[in-house]
């Protein structure tokens, strides 16, 4: 027998070296954010604090799972249900009661006739369903205008899926706040067509939103360069509290006619970060169209991961569909957007008392679980050599990761670094 | 802008999915004793879903634990990904204590295959054709073509025999050119249900060898094939045991009954540690921009029972059991194909292996059991032989008698 390989020693050698189909393959660069938390873990100092994790921290700094999340998990058990495939689009009665949250209830919104909605792997797996299928259809564009900055996975995001990143003024670092001006001069700007992402509320990563006189200017800008509009909805009812005061910018522009594509997560208003619960949904022209657009989502989706995770879409369908645990969870959403807000108004209470001069005012005017705190990477380099409290380098903090027992100190170290 | 303005004017209505259409139709059909053989999903001796006892254990278990939702890593969850390897390996494999493969946590097989699919077309760009066996899995084609890669088949079913055609497939795997990808199915075959023996299994590997080609093992059915998992998981061994380093998706859809949980994993097996330290950060630079991390619920699942003693004994028990009926299935419609009279050759009932059986029949064979019995299969004739019971088998001999006798 011979070996047609001469780089593979036969086999009887005592110790076979083995060839390599990836010689090549460079090791890539570390996670920016998981860098962040693996250095924090490796941290003695009782006193660290992690604000780079984008997730829910109750006031114990612990990881929270929502009581209505528990009750409909008992509720499902009970049911004993069997694990049989979903349908490639996903599990129905969640594919209802998500739109619907978004959009509003069926019998005021028309538009759910004309639109589809599928199951998706949280936010990301919308996201990529979505560039996916607008590179696959879209294809009189092949640029996607982000705001500068944006959450940084959209990025490879809508690359990964074939199309060019571009940006738009948004964040105004003299002001910590929303470029307005800059904002809609660059919109004018984009190519007819275009792909334009906005962020629906509770921006990422720098919590700063347009006012609602601000979102109808875009809005009419928008229309003017006829752009395809792709909100990113990661945060409703996160952002005020209030599921449908977060998702009035999403309603207005359906209202104002743009047929827009939307991506939802699951992920922190309903703290189902692991389960991969969110939906992915393109507003129609009409139902013949969203129809169409339907069948060729199903033969996007078959062959990157055939049919999706039934656990957490039964958990968001049990809760959005029973009265009791909907009342509750809203409860519970607002109840978390509240405990964010109090932190930011302590944080900026506390930097007074500490008798900081800077105008922290951005602090409380943002809006939910991010904070661009305006620090430089100096200074963050200092927060984390000197007091242990660490955060992605561009100032941001997940203000989640304030408590009520620790805000004192964050308040103490951030005017150390920027008296 | 004008009201019911379109961006989706051009998009076309899409075929519908060939398997979804006969259980769609199977749905409409009001005939008490129509029977749905397109299902690729077990059933038990009642024709019902079946959720492992084991899995219900270790579902009580997880809950008792009251854990939390966090993310898990981009890679998935580390116990189960070190739980999937060594059941695909052997936990005594030279490959894992010597740490050089890596394995990622996937949803599916699906997922597994695509992310594979994926991480080929961006780093073996040596090659763009993939080699699939004819014939294969559906879903296989557009998974490597949306991955960018061109679909090529070589020899694998000879309808003449109902059985391997093994001569043919050494023949053009031959011929393939060097170093492109070749997928294998590890056991039971799907569709055919049609497995090399070990000893073909042997001589194609010496031929992979002299091609140089890229190893794809897609691992869907381990224990539910032969009732037994290292049974099952031999081709895979044996190929890197000869030094191939191959890329592995792995399933627990069937063998775990976890169909709707999505769990699979896929491991690439390498040079060495350091170089799976380079893939699998590339691996993970890949699956972030896809859906950032897998599902926790499965994959918990799968490893308490992998890494629970008693549950694990139980698993293989479970699983042994459903291959075991449907190996009695197929040995009792060959009896009453016989017991009809039916005088064709009916051995490859018996031979192929798995939960799919390619009977044989013809289009319109399979047409007429659809109109005159409402016994629903897609049109190459394979039958998912999970749908089959002891309830329904005689119907069945009788229905396949009466369209080709």
């Amino acid at each position: 027998m011979t070996f047609g390989m001469p780089h593979i020693l036969p086999f009887n050698v005592s110790s076979p070296t083995f060839s390599s189909w990836w010689t090549e393959v460079q090791m890539g660069p570390p996670d920016p954010i998981l860098g962040v938390t693996e250095a924090y873990k490796r941290d003695t100092n009782p006193k660290k604090m992690n604000l780079g994790v984008g997730a829910y921290r109750n006031d114990q700094g612990k990881p929270y799972v929502l009581s209505c999340v528990r009750k409909a998990e008992a509720l499902i058990a009970s049911r004993n249900l069997d694990k049989e495939y979903l349908p490639i689009g996903g599990l129905a009665e969640f594919n209802k009661a998500c739109a619907e949250l978004a959009l509003g209830p069926s019998n005021e919104v028309s538009k759910l006739l004309s639109s589809i909605t599928v199951q998706t792997i949280s936010g990301t797996g919308s996201l990529r369903v979505g560039a996916n299928f607008l590179s696959r259809f879209h294809t009189v564009a092949r640029d996607v205008f982000l705001p500068k900055p944006s959450w940084g996975n959209h990025t490879p995001i809508f690359r990964d899926a074939g199309f060019q990143l571009k940006g738009y003024c948004y964040y105004d670092p003299k002001t910590c706040g929303f470029d307005f001006r800059g904002a809609l001069d660059d919109i004018l700007k984009i190519p007819e067509k275009s792909i334009i992402v906005l962020h629906a509320c509770a921006h990422n990563p720098t919590g700063v939103d347009p006012r609602q006189e601000q979102w109808r200017e875009i809005s009419e800008v928008i229309k003017k360069r006829n752009l395809l509009v792709f909100f990113d909805m990661a945060y409703q009812g996160f952002a005020s509290g209030d599921i449908d005061n977060d998702a009035w910018a999403v309603r207005y522009f359906i209202e104002q006619g743009h047929n827009i594509v939307l991506s939802q997560s699951f992920a922190k208003n309903m703290g189902l970060y692991g389960e991969r619960v969110g939906g992915f949904t393109v507003v129609c022209k009409d139902t013949e169209e969203a129809k169409r657009v339907e069948s060729q989502l199903k033969i996007l989706i078959r062959p990157i991961y055939s049919n999706p995770p039934i656990n957490g879409a039964r958990i968001a369908a049990t809760i959005l569909n029973t009265p009791d645990l909907r009342k509750e969870w809203l409860e519970e959403v607002n109840g978390m957007a509240s405990r964010i807000i109090r932190m930011r108004e302590q944080l900026v209470a506390n930097l007074k008392k500490e008798g900081s001069t800077h105008n922290w005012q951005h602090v409380t005017d943002q809006i939910g679980m991010f904070c661009f705190t305006g620090l430089k990477p100096e200074q963050v380099e200092r927060l984390t050599k000197e007091f242990s409290i660490y955060m992605t380098k561009d100032g941001r903090i997940s203000v989640a990761g304030v408590t009520s027992g620790n805000v004192a100190y964050l308040a103490q170290a951030i005017h150390a670094v920027t008296k």
